[in-house]
């Protein structure tokens, strides 16, 4: 045997090797938007997902197996998102993934998965169709659209006290569904709006609606859309004299709501359902504190990611390391996270969902109410 | 009763800005024969530079409305008339004289590359300006009021303003005289000694003045702008156009106060879900009835 050959194979061996060590470890994936343009969100989700399995690790992994992270970039594309989740079950055999980003991506990777019987958590997907189709599978650690619609209608009716409610959509998918989502919640409650109407996204005058809203003597306007819509709508509220209380999701949750709407004198007092501050619950707090003193701030899905990898750890612990039995456990148990108990239902949301109030200021800043 | 006045002063004020910038279709129109789609991007970039002419006069500290809005308009209208020039200058002027189908691809390809321009340098986010004139004239009626905004006030008024001076230049002045002539004949009109590229300039730039003005009139109003702000009233504006009578300079403004009037109406008194679904089909059943528009004449074969 010639030097070459000996060194191929010793180097062979060695790779060998290295790969059975590999697949002692648990791999998991973590799939969303690395490039592209929604990196940053993909950056969130591997800060969130790779501080939590450090952690993991460094207790002793799960069950002495540690936990080995494969990042997956999709792009927030559909059709990379379903190559990139073949490409972890088929080549790095993840067991678990945490992801996807976007709806878009989730969905169509969910069907890999399921066939592989892998174990899906996503921290930010909020469409209903994720969970909806009945796959076994899946999870989510944020909220549902529709959850949020539930919220907003029982702070009108309990809160507010309102009877005169106008639902105001942007006839999207988004807008739509949330507003229809709000609106089915706030019948069972036994009100009835007294107006349901769609305008057209990129407009930018809404008087002859607001008229109408006029008419119809409404005390809260519900509006199921983005706040490149809400505020030219909120201003021409204002400016035609109606005081009624305007509640939208959180598609107006973004600083240029005030920009579009011209200042922020508009946007005082307008109410948004939001996901509660990741931040602010008590047993996330030492880990919040490692994140700000190692210089990343916790911002958007970084708890969400963290809370999926832990949701993902204990369910396999659970089941050992068996991603079917650990989709079984996560249905009858709850898990303890960073951001408080989470408990799903049987198709994988959560039970309680953690939307909550907010209200724009003079200033134009939201807070928390009741905070 | 109210509520029904109301929506014809919303839709008033709606179709005046409609009107405005129809002004640069049917105009364009009327003297090459074409339709000019990148003119509502002309539009969108007039908002950007509504906000800018806004910035830089409050570098400077000037605070008083009349001012404000005066400095604003002569600057906007003033780079977006340069915008009009360059526009002719680039994507049209090149192509004279060949197929109508080039022209149109050059035009709607000017159109993206302002769209995409304004995107790239600007962002793609949402911008605004702050609120400088608000306040509202009411007026009791029975149980309701009817109001309208100052700055909807304002808009109207300079918008027939602007109208009545651009009827003035092209009915009455030698200018407006040139470029009728080049309308109806522009190889008769060369021949007499008409300069028709600088015609064709001309109504380019006056196409683009009156965008702009609608531009400052609508961001001031509204506050938010964005790359792509042009689209939606960019079609809205070419509907009026069309259905005033493209070629048209009254029948521009006509076209555009009845889409604003019906989409109101239709909005008000219906559902706001299908306004669009009806202001277009009362433009084909217009079409069908004046093929040539409500004040247009219909072409001539010239021998």
């Amino acid at each position: 045997m010639s030097n070459a050959v000996v060194k191929k194979t010793l180097v062979s061996l060695a790779i060998a090797g290295a790969m059975t060590a590999a697949q002692a470890d648990v791999v998991i994936g973590v799939a969303g938007p690395h490039t592209g343009a929604y990196a940053a969100f993909g950056a969130q989700l591997w800060n969130g997902a790779s501080a939590a399995a450090k952690a993991i690790n460094d207790a002793g992994g799960i069950d002495g197996e540690m936990i080995k992270l494969v990042k997956a970039d999709d792009a927030c594309e559909p059709k990379q998102a379903v190559s990139v989740a073949n490409r972890l079950v088929d080549s790095d055999e993840a067991v678990a993934v945490v992801g996807h980003f976007c709806s878009s991506s989730s969905i169509p990777a969910s069907n890999i998965y399921e066939e592989a019987g892998v174990l899906q958590v996503t921290p930010a997907s909020t469409n209903p169709g994720y969970t909806d189709r009945g796959l076994p599978n899946v999870f989510r650690v944020c909220g549902r659209d529709d959850q949020q619609g539930d919220v907003a209608a029982s702070y009108i009716v309990d809160e507010l006290g309102a009877t005169r409610v106008a639902v105001i959509h942007d006839k999207d998918t988004y807008g739509k569904g949330l507003a229809d989502a709000m609106k089915s919640t706030l019948n069972a409650y036994g009100v009835k709006e007294v107006l349901y109407e769609g305008l057209t996204r990129g407009e930018k005058d809404f008087n002859a609606l607001v008229t109408k809203i006029r008419s119809v003597d409404a005390d809260v306007v519900y509006f199921g859309g983005l706040h490149s819509e809400a505020g030219p709508l909120v201003r021409q509220m204002r400016e035609q004299g109606l005081t009624a209380k305007f509640i939208s999701g959180d598609g107006i949750v973004s600083d240029e709501f005030v920009s579009v709407a011209g200042s922020a004198d508009y946007v005082d007092g307008v109410l948004m359902t939001f996901g509660a501050d990741p931040t602010s619950y008590a047993a996330g707090k030492a880990v919040v504190k490692k994140f700000r003193d190692s210089g990343v701030e916790p911002e958007g899905y970084v708890m969400y990611s963290y809370a999926a990898m832990q949701v993902v750890a204990e369910a396999l612990k659970n089941a050992d390391l068996d991603p079917v039995k650990a989709s079984d456990w996560l249905h009858a148990n709850k898990v303890e996270t960073v951001m408080g108990t989470k408990a799903f239902d049987e198709k994988g949301d959560l039970l309680v969902s953690d939307y909550v109030m907010y209200e724009w200021d003079k200033q134009g800043k939201y807070s928390m109410l009741g905070m | 009763m109210d509520i029904i006045l109301q929506q014809l002063v919303n839709g008033l004020s709606l179709g005046s800005v409609y009107g405005l910038i129809a002004i640069g279709y049917t105009m364009v129109y009327g003297i090459i024969g074409m339709i000019n789609f990148a003119h509502g991007d002309v539009y969108m970039v007039s908002a950007y530079i509504t906000a800018v002419a806004i910035a830089l006069l409050s570098f400077f500290g000037i605070e008083s409305f009349p001012v404000i809005i005066f400095g604003t308009l002569i600057f906007t209208i003033f780079v977006t008339g340069v915008y009009g020039w360059v526009i002719e200058r680039v994507a049209y002027r090149p192509l004279r004289g060949s197929s109508r189908l080039s022209i149109l691809i050059s035009a709607i390809g000017m159109s993206l590359i302002l769209q995409n321009y304004v995107q790239l340098s600007q962002g793609a986010k949402q911008q605004g300006v702050p609120t400088l004139l608000s306040g509202a004239i009411r007026f009791d009626i029975g149980d309701g009021f009817v109001q309208i905004t100052y700055m909807k006030l304002f808009i109207l008024v300079a918008s027939f303003v602007g109208m009545a001076v651009l009827t003035y230049i092209i009915q009455k002045t030698k200018l407006g005289r040139m470029c009728r002539a080049t309308q109806q004949d522009p190889k008769m009109a060369s021949i007499l000694g008409i300069d028709t590229d600088k015609i064709i300039s001309t109504v380019f730039v006056i196409g683009a003045t009156m965008a702009a003005l609608a531009g400052v009139l609508v961001t001031l109003d509204y506050g938010g702008f964005d790359f792509y702000v042009g689209f939606i009233i960019g079609i809205k504006a070419f509907t009026a156009a069309v259905l005033g009578g493209i070629g048209s300079l009254p029948g521009a403004m006509l076209g555009g106060i009845i889409l604003g009037l019906s989409e109101a109406l239709f909005a008000g008194l219906i559902s706001s879900d299908y306004k669009d679904v009806f202001s277009f089909s009362l433009l084909v059943v217009i079409l069908i009835f004046r093929p040539s528009g409500l004040l247009g004449k219909p072409e001539v074969e010239k021998v």
